[in-house]
């Protein structure tokens, strides 16, 4: 089906294929420790201050959250056909569906920033601006915003990074003799770009539908 | 890259699951449940996470080996949530 080249370190297709998975999914791991361990914290003042955080949580833009939730599994689906693609050596679907995704990565950004202007235009900001006149327990209000920003803030972080990883990629299978033999690679990317896809599908609950 | 025989159409109709599932999520958040909404917006976003991992990421088709290392990262975070709640909600006051 396809013509991976062999490094010499291998004895063949499916053991590079395993190696390269688990490499990735040993830094997936690392990725859910790092996000886990914001998540403990956002569940702890959760419990602490149920009521302050779901006032917080009503002035967020939930209709933002939605539609970029639909933008990220939309994307998704377009990275799982890239990487489907990827393992036939198609090189004209790869490069579509890779700037498919692309456009909607950078589609979630572009709404994020909206989103956090917005936000930061109803002092909703940690910090000086903080101006929660709504709020009968300021304090832990502020913190559901911190970790609001400190959570979407790492994600769009991790997005910014995928999307310009994709982009590396639309530029190597454009010029590349044999797009198969970047099908490897191509999964672990799609890996990462799911990982961060996930992160998100937890964030939005978590921080938009509180109440 | 051998074993990855899953088609388009199934790529497709996992999507539409993952989707039927946000507006699910999104129906439960209007009905005001309580604090059961907690547990059934996370029930679903395991439900997704399960979906997307076996599917797009392959779990489905993966080696033992490669299954382990992917739940190696939520057992961690299992003992770091579970041993941070025991002390957080059996204090005193």
């Amino acid at each position: 089906m396809t013509h991976l080249a062999i490094a010499p370190q291998f004895d063949d297709a499916a053991q590079q294929h395993e190696s390269a998975a688990l490499g990735m999914w040993a830094f997936l791991a690392t990725e859910v420790l790092f996000f886990g361990g914001l998540l403990t914290v956002y569940t702890v003042y959760r419990m602490a201050h149920p009521a302050a955080f779901a006032e917080a949580s009503s002035h967020l833009y939930t209709w933002i959250g939605a539609v970029n939730t639909v933008v990220l599994l939309l994307s998704s689906w377009t990275m799982a056909l890239a990487v489907h693609a990827g393992a036939h050596g198609e090189r004209a679907r790869i490069i579509r569906m890779l700037a498919a995704t692309m456009a909607l990565g950078l589609a979630f950004l572009l709404l994020k920033a909206v989103e956090y202007y917005l936000d930061f235009h109803d002092h909703l900001v940690p910090g000086r601006a903080f101006r929660p006149d709504w709020s009968t327990n300021a304090p832990a209000a502020q913190m559901f915003f911190i970790l609001y920003f400190i959570l979407t803030g790492m994600h769009a972080a991790h997005m910014l990074v995928g999307v310009l990883v994709v982009a590396c990629f639309v530029a190597v299978i454009r010029t590349t003799p044999s797009p198969a033999r970047h099908a490897n690679a191509l999964e672990l990317v799609g890996l990462y770009w799911h990982f961060v896809d996930i992160v998100w599908i937890f964030l939005f609950p978590l921080l938009y539908l509180v109440a | 890259m051998s074993g990855i025989s899953l088609s388009t159409t199934s790529y497709r109709n996992v999507s539409i699951v993952l989707f039927t599932l946000l507006v699910v999520t999104l129906v439960l958040a209007e009905l005001h449940l309580g604090p059961l909404a907690w547990v059934a917006a996370l029930v679903i976003a395991c439900a997704k996470t399960v979906l997307v991992a076996v599917y797009f990421m392959h779990l489905r088709f993966a080696t033992p080996l490669t299954r382990v290392f992917a739940l190696a990262g939520v057992v961690w975070y299992v003992i770091l949530l579970g041993l941070t709640l025991g002390d957080v909600l059996t204090r005193a006051h």
